[in-house]
């Protein structure tokens, strides 16, 4: 496989969304884990796990029987509503219109959570862990594929994501308790803006249109979405500086 | 199915604007050849974005 600018740009987009996916997975085992012990927190992401690698087996093989225009059109309408949907929302956090998301608070939640139900609480968090796990990587998966299938970028794409999931594992199983210091909202502002010009490539390319540079294009669109982002950032805080 | 949905859609009026711009990028490449579908999918995509957090009330 050639190394090329959209092999690059799928590893550091898996690598960054994974980034952020996996913290806010390791969140919630911790928390399980704070309460209930190592057993229940560990059963349960595994078994998250398992179910997630018997979804890419199952599902994996039939990315190929699709026709290439369509697979791209589809993941780029995807890509778009996943992409655009995290840079909106890091836009308004960025500006102040919502609170930022805070890992510690989601851990002091869950873990009161979980302390209120003395009973069935091995399985309930078991299944808090597992469904974290779960959900979290079922994002990981799609972004790993939406950036991958395209174009046969499915290996760089996964370099990035379980780069991703290592680190945060490594560094979050050695501090034992969450990642609070990640500059999540930089990171999903980030990642928004490279999925949303993924997203604008595919859904162009299943549509038909040859965009010129080729992959490059797709720099150029992380530039504009970046601009544009930027800019409502800037607008809103001066409106909310504005308001009476 | 919510689960999955909420993967992709937070906020109902920028996931109908995103459909509609894609919509019509789609009718414009049927019948105008070249670049200009493009054009409408990138132009749209911002400005719906834009627009969409604009709208929020402060």
């Amino acid at each position: 496989m050639i190394w090329t600018a959209a092999a690059s740009a799928a590893v550091l987009a898996a690598f960054l969304s994974s980034l952020v996916e996996a913290v806010e997975a390791l969140t919630i085992v911790l928390s399980v884990a704070t309460v209930r012990g190592w057993r229940a927190a560990g059963l349960g992401a595994f078994a998250g796990l398992i179910s997630l690698a018997l979804i890419v087996v199952l599902l994996g093989p039939l990315l190929d029987q699709v026709p290439v225009h369509a697979l791209q059109l589809v993941i780029g309408v995807l890509l778009l509503l996943f992409g655009m949907r995290w840079l909106r929302k890091a836009i308004l956090r960025a500006a102040g219109v919502i609170p930022l998301h805070d890992e510690a608070a989601v851990f002091a939640t869950e873990t009161a959570a979980l302390r209120q139900h003395t009973q069935r609480l091995d399985w309930l968090a078991g299944i808090a862990s597992y469904k974290a796990v779960l959900l979290e990587g079922l994002e990981v998966v799609f972004v790993v594929i939406a950036v991958g299938a395209g174009r046969g970028l499915i290996v760089p794409a996964s370099i990035g994501a379980l780069a991703a999931c290592a680190l945060v594992a490594v560094v979050g199983f050695a501090v034992h308790r969450p990642l609070a210091r990640v500059p999540e909202n930089t990171l999903k502002f980030a990642v928004g803006v490279m999925l949303s010009a993924f997203g604008v490539f595919w859904t162009g390319e299943g549509l038909g249109v040859a965009w010129p540079g080729a992959d490059l294009a797709i720099a150029a669109f992380a530039a504009l979405f970046l601009l544009v982002a930027t800019l409502a950032v800037v607008a809103l805080k001066h409106r909310t500086a504005a308001a009476p | 199915m919510k689960v999955l949905l909420d993967l992709f859609i937070d906020d109902g009026m920028l996931a109908i604007a995103i459909i509609a711009v894609i919509a019509l990028a789609a009718i414009v490449a049927a019948f105008v050849p070249g670049m200009t579908a493009g054009y409408v999918l990138l132009a749209g995509s911002l400005f719906a974005l834009f627009a969409n957090v604009m709208a929020r009330d402060a």
